[in-house]
């Protein structure tokens, strides 16, 4: 058995992989980074999430999805409780954006549940309401995510990039020449990630790096091949890289086929929450979910199908970066 | 006699007459979208949204490529609602061609699907329908599912389909 501190050190050493200088996050807030430090990723299950059965319900349960999220946050930090995990996640005096995913309409939309449980947390560990802005593109991505537009500073925040507007200067790395909202830009100084996993026509994947086409302007624009390398390029721009240190992966529910759009035919509930920063190592393993759950409905693999993700691969070469896609240095937490 | 004035106004009747007629010989176009209670238990909650191709993506990025691809036109949306009980949205794509509308539904995913009698050519799933009618593809999905749902969805489709 590990002790408490072997325990920190390798949370500390697994959060410091991926850290690039940022004065955010579990990076700045631990030791030394390594070159054999391993990326911590934590696989959150509860299989009874929606229920069972005949009982099986279209939304999870939002207790479950509270004590879910909670158990997750203390397995990544080694904390007890979830108020002194988040406190040392995230810096209290700062504005803190929830880059949720509605994309695919109410059907398969970042889930209010856990929206909600991590706004909860986060006023919680004294994050003042203001301080909390849920983003999307547009507000009918916000709406499908349960959200209702608020721009009142006394509130927790919600509103969309096409109202916050764009940046008027490009920004660009590698392929991906885009401007960025301002909500990233000017309005957050940190983002959690909140992506919901599916299939995707055209990237093959869709989760924590390819969430990041929710932040530009013109996202069509970075589809060629199959989004690669714009989905890693994407995710090199400084302020994408600097400030979305942190990704809380709704995989409650996914569409393992014919996404990115809802097709409940195609509808599956995995129960699960993917939670770490290493974005590359957590799309890693978004990817073997959809395979396995593709393999199990008799469908060919998202090689066979045209469409692997290769981004993935891209974003974790030395050029880039990002993290990394090596099974060896992913640190799988499943509880 | 006639006066001059007379003949005029005569002509103007006539005229607008012949309009009149001639306009009734097309068929006037419907809002394809049908109104709360039009279809028995559904309610129309939502305005209808309408995307050109170039903008498709502002609704559907991702999704998008493929029908643009296939030559979509525009595409139009909105939400309905079945006796308080299923949510759903119907999307009406008017394609180029009838073609185009039929490579998308005859894409991988319907040949899972329960071939139903629907404009020209339909597949239903337990929450969803998709169908053709000449150059427009109808999808509609459910967001939830009621053991009626999908009878409620068929019978919006028939709906639509009547104004197509």
């Amino acid at each position: 058995m590990k002790d408490r501190r072997e325990f920190m050190k390798e949370v500390a050493a697994g959060a410091m992989l991926m850290s690039s200088g940022s004065k955010l996050g579990l990076a700045a807030i631990r030791g030394e980074n390594t070159q054999t430090a391993k990326s911590r990723v934590v696989i959150a299950r509860n299989p009874e999430l929606h229920g069972t059965g005949a009982n099986t319900a279209t939304q999870p349960d939002e207790k479950r999805v509270q004590d879910l999220l909670d158990r997750a946050i203390e397995a990544y930090t080694g904390h007890t409780k979830p108020v002194a995990a988040w406190k040392s996640l995230v810096p209290m005096d700062k504005v803190i954006g929830l880059k949720v995913n509605g994309l695919g309409s109410k059907g398969i939309a970042t889930h209010t549940a856990l929206i909600m449980a991590v706004a909860e947390r986060l006023q919680q560990a004294g994050v003042k309401p203001g301080n909390i802005v849920v983003w999307d593109q547009n507000v009918h991505f916000l709406q499908a995510c349960g959200m209702t537009v608020n721009t009142d500073p006394g509130k927790m925040r919600a509103y969309s990039s096409d109202v916050a507007g764009w940046e008027d200067e490009q920004s660009a790395w590698g392929v991906a020449r885009i401007r960025l909202t301002k909500i990233l830009t000017r309005d957050c100084d940190m983002v959690i990630n909140m992506p919901i996993l599916k299939d995707h026509e055209g990237a093959g994947v869709t989760f924590a790096m390819k969430n990041m086409y929710g932040v530009v302007d013109k996202p069509f624009t970075l589809h060629a091949n199959h989004c690669n390398p714009a989905v890693a390029d994407l995710n090199c721009i400084p302020v994408i890289r600097d400030k979305v240190r942190f990704t809380i992966g709704d995989a409650m529910s996914s569409v393992y086929d014919g996404g990115p759009g809802f097709h409940p035919e195609r509808l599956w509930y995995p129960n699960t929450l993917l939670i770490g920063e290493d974005r590359v190592a957590l799309d890693t393993i978004a990817w073997e979910m959809i395979e396995r759950k593709r393999a199990e409905a008799g469908l060919p693999t998202l090689e066979a199908a045209g469409r692997p993700p290769h981004y993935i691969a891209a974003a974790a070469d030395p050029k880039r970066g990002l993290g990394t896609n090596d099974p060896k240095r992913i640190q799988r937490v499943e509880i | 006699m006639f006066s001059t004035r007379s003949l005029k106004s005569a002509a103007a009747a006539i005229a607008i007459a012949v309009t009149v007629t001639g306009a009734g010989c097309k068929k006037a176009k419907v809002d394809p979208f049908p109104a709360s209670d039009a279809v028995a238990g559904w309610q129309k909650t939502s305005d209808t949204r309408v995307f050109a191709a170039k903008d498709l993506w502002q609704y559907i990025d991702g999704d998008a490529d493929q029908y643009i691809q296939a030559g979509v036109v525009s595409a139009s949306t909105s939400d309905y609602k079945y006796k308080n009980q299923v949510e759903a949205v119907v999307d009406i794509y008017t394609m180029g061609d009838q073609a185009g509308a039929h490579k998308i539904l005859a894409g991988d995913e319907s040949k899972s699907g329960k071939s139903v009698s629907l404009g020209d050519e339909a597949v239903a799933f337990e929450q969803s329908v998709t169908f053709r009618k000449g150059a427009s593809l109808v999808r509609i999905v459910a967001y939830n599912s009621t053991p009626d749902s999908q009878q409620a969805l068929l019978a919006l489709a028939h709906g639509i389909d009547a104004r197509l």
